[in-house]
């Protein structure tokens, strides 16, 4: 059921956008872009993922091409090395490796660039209406290096003086925001930490995996997960890129991707957008760096 | 071995059901013992095929979850067990859980979290758990395949994940033995349509053959009970006349049969004339008694009338008296048959006088005889007798025989006996009356004096002959046969003879 869902909002969204017998006149014209997307959006949307490239190769005029990695570090990594130019990545590991990339444009969800974290439980566990409330349970984090799914409930954890690595029985992570819904609506885990965005999305599309899980916490908002291009790149195709990006509210199928994204556009983002991710993260060292110390 | 006697039942049950009953009890226990063996056959396969899937599925994601529990993957392991058991679940009703555990038997993983969450230990999860955790044994090559405490529907099969020579943990698979129910009803579903099959085929087959085997018996027993009562009445056309061992019970009661039969007819005989040899010894006293005051009443009246008075009256009563003493005397005379023996030999001429004798009465009737004489004459036998047996017979044939009916007359001469045969067509005499025919007045209704074949019976036996009748509807067949005696040519005149024949009576 959840795989014809899916399969059902895929082909309603590549018949509505009308590309199936597009002719595509910008074959072979210039290098294939690298672009690094990371769970920040539910890479597993394979068929969104496509219309939309075949969107951005047609605005572009430029064959480009989505990467996909298993972790966000990995992309970190391709795109801090220059094998990507542009990457949408989390707002965590973009404050770490600030001087290895540049802010190209952050999404607009419910009219703000900003996002939140969900901590969630499953639907039938009514008893915990904090993060604090859940110890001693196993917690699914989606990714290390996220914000939301890691970086926010521990600091959650720290600013109330508790010891995130002792705080829950167990953790592991799921390496994507859309599998810790699964995690803990299937029971793996009793907890999770999620993408606020993606766990919305998600319940649009594959509405019967998310009414199995409800959110037990909502976080301050953070800055959006900003798309990042190398330090190094040709300000002419990061320009080209950001254009591209902005002009989909300006045009019907770019709307149509949008809506199915369930996001109003992508704006040129300011960098204090995530000066509180930075802060979390400040925070998270200085923990771990008074605990090794602590350690005898 | 004596103290045991196999129970009857329905002792008294013919064999015509008994046998069938048998037969069906028979094919109903092969059939019944040879679906039992198949299901058992089956459902051991069953079992077994539960153990090597479930073994080889546990190995295999061993094998395969091994950089995950390394790695401390909980995630991956979980979509690992997770499509695993998807892949395979569809094949039986609801999949098998899937644990993993790790080395210190605490819940790695589990494709059912909410029965057994991450985390906690094995053994904790209930009895049946902790009586796994206590068999298997924690090392690096310890497989356990089914075990499973007694009474509980959990089976338990385990491989260990090991990295080198080092136990990571466990895969566990909980499988339940009530998941092969359904295909033992499968199985058990099979092998009785199979059965019934087979059953609708051979029941009536061998009930058949059952009924077949039973009818011989059946129809033999019935045959004796008639026995020895109604020994007319069994029909043997019934009777089964096979090689088998009925078949030779069936031929020894067929020559018992004959043989009382034999019997029965010999001691009609004997009875038969023991009685005319006692009528025989009664008319021989009775005539004695009677001839010789006979003898004395007609010599006294031959004297009176010699010597006595003419009165007409006395002399008219006198010849009336002689006229009765005269007619008892040929009365008795016939019933002693106290006959002269013939001085002469029996010659083709004595034929001829009997025919020509007989003649006017056949004639009366419109009949005729068919003469066939093959003998050369003259015969060594008293003339008279024969001629007097012939007489009475043909007579008593003219008698019988329908309006324009016919008589035949065979003589032949088998060496040593002459064979005379007269057969008529005509009326024959009823079964009631052919055992008393030889005796006096027996077939006096009417015609003759009723003496006729007492006379024919008591000669033939005085010439030491037999005497046979056969009497059928529109046929009787009397047969003589005399043995020829050589003695008849020589015989003097006289006394001798006389005395011969009233021994002969006598005897």
């Amino acid at each position: 059921m959840r795989r014809v869902e899916r399969r059902d909002a895929v082909r309603a969204l590549v018949v509505g956008a009308g590309y199936c017998a597009m002719p595509r006149a910008y074959a072979a014209s210039g290098r294939v872009i690298p672009i690094g997307v990371t769970a920040v959006f539910p890479e597993d949307e394979v068929g969104l993922l496509h219309t939309w490239k075949e969107w951005l190769e047609e605005r572009l005029q430029r064959p480009i091409e989505f990467v996909t990695r298993s972790s966000y570090r990995e992309i970190s990594d391709l795109i801090r090395a220059g094998q990507l130019d542009f990457a949408w990545i989390c707002g965590y590991p973009y404050v770490r490796y600030k001087s290895e990339l540049r802010l190209v444009a952050v999404p607009v969800w419910k009219g703000k660039p900003l996002y939140r974290s969900y901590i969630i439980a499953p639907v039938e566990d009514i008893r915990p209406q904090r993060i604090l409330d859940l110890r001693g349970h196993v917690f699914a984090f989606s990714d290390p290096d996220s914000n939301s799914g890691h970086l926010y409930p521990c600091y959650a954890l720290i600013r109330e003086e508790q010891d995130p690595d002792a705080f829950f029985s167990r953790t592991f992570y799921t390496w994507a925001h859309r599998l810790v819904v699964r995690a803990v609506g299937e029971g793996v885990a009793q907890a999770g930490a999620v993408d606020g965005y993606v766990y919305e999305l998600v319940a649009s599309l594959q509405p019967r995996l998310v009414a199995r899980t409800r959110v037990v916490e909502r976080s301050p908002l953070f800055g959006h997960t900003p798309m990042v291009a190398r330090r190094d790149i040709d300000p002419q195709e990061e320009a080209a890129f950001f254009a591209a990006l902005a002009a989909m509210t300006d045009d019907p199928r770019g709307r149509e991707l949008l809506r199915a994204m369930q996001l109003d556009g992508f704006v040129r983002g300011n960098v204090a957008l995530y000066d509180s991710i930075e802060g979390m993260m400040h925070a998270d060292e200085q923990f771990r760096a008074r605990k090794m110390a602590a350690r005898p | 071995m004596s103290a045991f006697r196999f129970p009857r039942f329905f002792p008294q049950l013919s064999l015509r059901y008994k046998i069938p009953l048998r037969v069906t009890l028979l094919v109903l226990l092969v059939a019944l013992s040879v679906t039992v063996a198949i299901v058992l056959r089956q459902a051991n396969q069953a079992r077994e095929d539960l153990d090597r899937y479930s073994s080889s599925l546990a190995r295999a994601l061993a094998n395969t979850l091994q950089p995950y529990l390394r790695h401390d993957d909980v995630w991956r392991a979980y979509e690992i067990i997770r499509s695993a058991i998807e892949d395979a679940g569809a094949t039986s009703s609801g999949s098998p859980p899937v644990i993993v555990t790790d080395a210190t038997g605490m819940i790695f993983v589990s494709s059912k979290p909410r029965e057994f969450p991450v985390g906690a230990s094995l053994a904790s999860i209930g009895p049946d758990f902790a009586y796994f955790t206590s068999l298997h044994r924690p090392d690096a090559t310890a497989e356990s395949a089914g075990i499973g405490p007694e009474g509980s529907d959990r089976l338990f099969y385990a491989a260990p994940i090991k990295a080198d020579t080092v136990r990571l943990g466990d895969v566990v698979l909980v499988s339940s033995r009530s998941a092969l129910w359904p295909r033992y009803v499968e199985i058990l579903k099979q092998a009785s349509a199979v059965t019934v099959l087979a059953l609708a085929l051979l029941l009536p087959a061998s009930w058949f053959w059952a009924r077949r085997t039973a009818t011989p018996l059946v129809s033999l027993a019935s045959a004796m009970r008639k026995v020895p009562a109604r020994l007319d009445d069994i029909s043997e056309d019934t009777l089964a006349d096979e090689g088998d061992e009925i078949g030779e019970l069936t031929r020894t009661f067929r020559s018992m049969l004959a043989d009382l039969k034999n019997k029965r007819e010999l001691e009609n005989q004997v009875v038969a004339s023991e009685r005319l040899a006692a009528i025989g010894r009664l008319a021989a006293g009775i005539a004695h008694e009677i001839n010789n005051p006979l003898g004395g009443m007609l010599n006294a009246i031959s004297t009176y009338r010699k010597h006595g008075s003419n009165d007409p009256l006395v002399n008219r009563t006198l010849a009336l008296l002689e006229r009765g003493l005269t007619q008892i005397r040929a009365s008795v005379g016939a019933l002693l048959v106290e006959t002269r023996l013939s001085d002469r030999p029996l010659t083709r001429e004595d034929f001829d006088d009997v025919l020509l004798l007989v003649a006017p009465q056949v004639d009366r009737k419109g009949g005729a005889i068919d003469r066939d004489v093959r003998v050369d004459f003259p015969l060594p036998l008293p003339a008279g007798q024969v001629r007097q047996i012939l007489i009475n017979l043909l007579l008593n044939a003219a008698n019988a025989i329908e309006p324009g009916g016919r008589i035949g007359l065979v003589v032949e001469l088998p060496d040593p006996v002459l064979r005379i045969r007269v057969h008529n067509s005509g009326r024959h005499i009823p079964e009631e009356k052919l055992q008393y025919l030889f005796e006096p007045f027996t077939l006096a209704a009417g015609e003759g004096s009723g003496l006729g074949l007492w006379v024919v019976y008591q000669i033939v036996k005085q010439l030491g002959g037999s005497l046979s009748v056969d009497s059928k509807p529109d046929s009787t067949f009397f047969a003589v046969e005399l043995p020829l005696d050589s003695t008849v040519t020589q015989l003097p005149h006289g006394q001798q003879e006389h005395e011969r024949a009233s021994a002969a009576v006598l005897d």
